[in-house]
């Protein structure tokens, strides 16, 4: 129902990213899903990676502020208006999303979600029946 | 038999006494005097002229007396006489100064709040307060004496300005703890200033009431004027709609070069006002319309300089820390304070007939404070506040920087691993809660800016906080 996602500190400086991309490029550690959240001083690099401990280790390594944290990763059908019944479900039980973002692997759709409420989240999940993907699923 | 006989030994018969005559020596004299083909106004002439014989000799009763006075009410004084081995009567005569010992900004601190204070609270009218190194304010005391003293060492330096009956004087300088906006008030009302009470910042309000009320005199810290200057064309104002002709500013450090550029910029001309809460507030020294270093008032503050490492006295025209003896406070008085200012004396007579002691107006400090829109700050309250809180790491770096003529402050602090979360919101919320700890403790705005973690250059030896971006005039 969740997978495993690498929050990475960004200061708002040029070429920052491009540091971040290049310990994971020089590690050989593939980015299958990413999203900047960005204010005017500083940015929250998500992503989704191959081998999220191992990015870890070596970004720390690399003086890094990283942690890991686990999100809903959710399978949606590539059709339109999936997205929008499936967060209205979490509407409807009154939980707040945090963020989400939303990517394609193989001929899959796949949700990042965070909520504010993780056990009714699992609730909305469970009691709708919808799909979630697994770190399996991705290799 | 001159004056200064007189006077010592009617001072010698004990304070009660000395403070009677006190109220009658600020018998405001305000008499026109012709020096060298210029006529020059002087609130205090018996005092402000006095032959240098005769001044030694009131400093002389005057050091004896307080000496005496701090040995028997102030704890702290006795300790630190006895642990030199100087007994009151050690002290003969002004020159006997050298044998007493320093105070230190600390040594306030370590007698928070009041137990410098030399007279029970019962005859203490007011108190102001300064913001202090570890969170803790240094507080200060005032009888109804050191009021009247006040009112009078600031009636004095505003005359120098050429101030009096016919202005209207804008007070700009805060009103509260802060010694500046009252400071001034009593002064400005004693030689007879139309005072707008108005204190510190809204910008617009300061300019529309300077063209309503037709206000004559500026009173506020040299960056506030300049920056009042520049907002004068965006608020819809020129100088022609301003009576303004004369500045004075204190509270802060500034240079000859501010100077013309605040008297171009307002078309005034512009008075330094040097002074600090220890000591009594603005009003320690002033200059006069030459311009040639500030006259202290050494009847009530005896300066020395001394050698900023050995702190071993220095002669006049040599650089060094400013050092004060408060030779008339009831309230607090101090033993050889400290400064940490760095300036020269001059005890030359001085063009305007005024022969009382000349320091070099201040442009630097021996010590790490800074001066933020006239609130002292020593980058140590910064790492206090930090480490209270534990929510960063405690390396960070201060970047001061001025915008439009005011001050800014800019902490970039290391970010707390363990702290990291994937949110933006919980990141804004530990720099919001920062700013505000740090607003609170130190009473000034500082942007809070996180950053990466073991980025903030770790230094050997002694650290570097602060970066000065402030434009040296």
């Amino acid at each position: 129902m969740t997978i495993r996602q690498l929050a990475v500190f960004l200061e708002n400086k040029t070429g920052y990213l491009n540091q971040v991309l290049a310990v994971l490029a020089k590690y050989n550690i593939n980015i299958i899903a990413l999203t900047v959240a960005d204010t005017s001083d500083f940015g929250i690099l998500r992503a989704i990676v191959s081998d999220p401990e191992k990015a870890l280790d070596v970004l720390r390594e690399d003086g890094f502020s990283v942690r890991i944290q686990d999100v809903f990763s959710i399978e949606m059908d590539a059709a339109p208006g999936t997205m929008s019944r499936i967060l209205d479900l979490f509407t409807a039980a009154d939980i707040c999303i945090e963020y989400v973002y939303a990517f394609s692997f193989g001929s899959k759709s796949i949700l990042i979600l965070r909520t504010d409420n993780t056990k009714k989240s699992v609730e909305v999940i469970i009691a709708n029946n919808l799909k979630s993907i697994s770190e399996a699923d991705l290799k | 038999m001159n004056d200064g006989s007189r006077i010592k030994r009617q001072e010698a018969r004990g304070i009660k006494k000395s403070s009677r005559l006190l109220n009658k020596e600020t018998g405001a004299e305000f008499k026109n005097i012709t020096t060298h083909s210029k006529e020059i106004l002087i609130w205090n002439k018996k005092i402000e002229c006095m032959k240098s014989k005769d001044m030694r000799a009131l400093q002389s009763a005057r050091l004896i007396e307080l000496v005496n006075r701090v040995y028997d009410h102030v704890p702290f004084y006795r300790k630190k006489m006895n642990d030199l081995g100087v007994k009151p009567g050690d002290i003969q005569s002004i020159d006997d100064i050298t044998k007493l010992p320093f105070t230190c900004k600390s040594d306030l601190r370590d007698n928070y709040p009041f137990n410098l204070f030399a007279v029970p609270m019962k005859e203490i009218v007011r108190i102001h307060a300064s913001s202090g190194t570890t969170g803790k304010p240094t507080t200060v005391g005032y009888t109804k004496n050191d009021i009247e003293n006040w009112r009078e060492v600031v009636a004095r330096c505003l005359t120098m300005a050429g101030i009096g009956k016919d202005d209207i004087m804008q007070i700009s300088y805060g009103y509260g703890l802060f010694t500046g906006g009252m400071g001034v008030h009593y002064g400005a009302e004693t030689v007879g200033c139309t005072v707008i009470p108005i204190s510190g910042g809204n910008t617009r309000r300061q300019l529309q009431l300077m063209s309503d009320f037709n206000s004559t005199v500026l009173a506020c810290t040299p960056s506030y004027a300049l920056h009042l200057a520049d907002a004068l064309s965006e608020n819809g104002y020129s100088l022609k709609d301003m009576k303004l002709k004369t500045g004075v500013f204190g509270a802060e450090p500034w240079t000859e070069n501010m100077r013309h550029e605040l008297e171009k910029k307002w078309g005034i001309q512009a008075f330094d006002i040097y002074g600090l809460s220890e000591i009594m507030g603005p009003g320690v020294a002033n200059d006069c319309k030459c311009h040639a270093g500030l006259h202290v008032h050494e009847d009530h503050f005896f300066p020395e300089i001394v050698h900023p490492d050995t702190k071993e006295s220095l002669p006049d025209g040599q650089e060094g820390e400013l050092v004060f003896t408060t030779l008339t406070k009831e309230g607090i008085p101090l033993l050889r304070y400290n400064t940490r200012d760095l300036s020269t004396l001059n005890r030359e007579p001085c063009l305007c007939g005024r022969t009382t002691v000349r320091m070099k107006k201040i442009t630097g400090r021996s010590d790490d404070m800074l001066i933020i829109r006239g609130v002292n700050l020593f980058p140590s309250q910064i790492e206090h506040v930090l480490l209270e809180m534990g929510e960063t790491s405690a390396h960070y770096m201060l970047y001061v920087d001025r915008e439009n003529n005011l001050d800014t402050l800019e902490l970039k602090v290391e970010l707390d691993d363990s702290k990291l979360t994937d949110t933006i919101r919980d990141l804004q919320n530990l720099s919001r809660r920062i700013e505000h700890s740090l607003n609170s403790a130190i009473g000034l705005h500082v942007k809070v800016t996180l950053v990466q973690p073991k980025t903030i250059a770790r230094s050997e030896g002694k650290a570097v906080r602060v970066v000065d971006n402030r434009k040296k005039e």
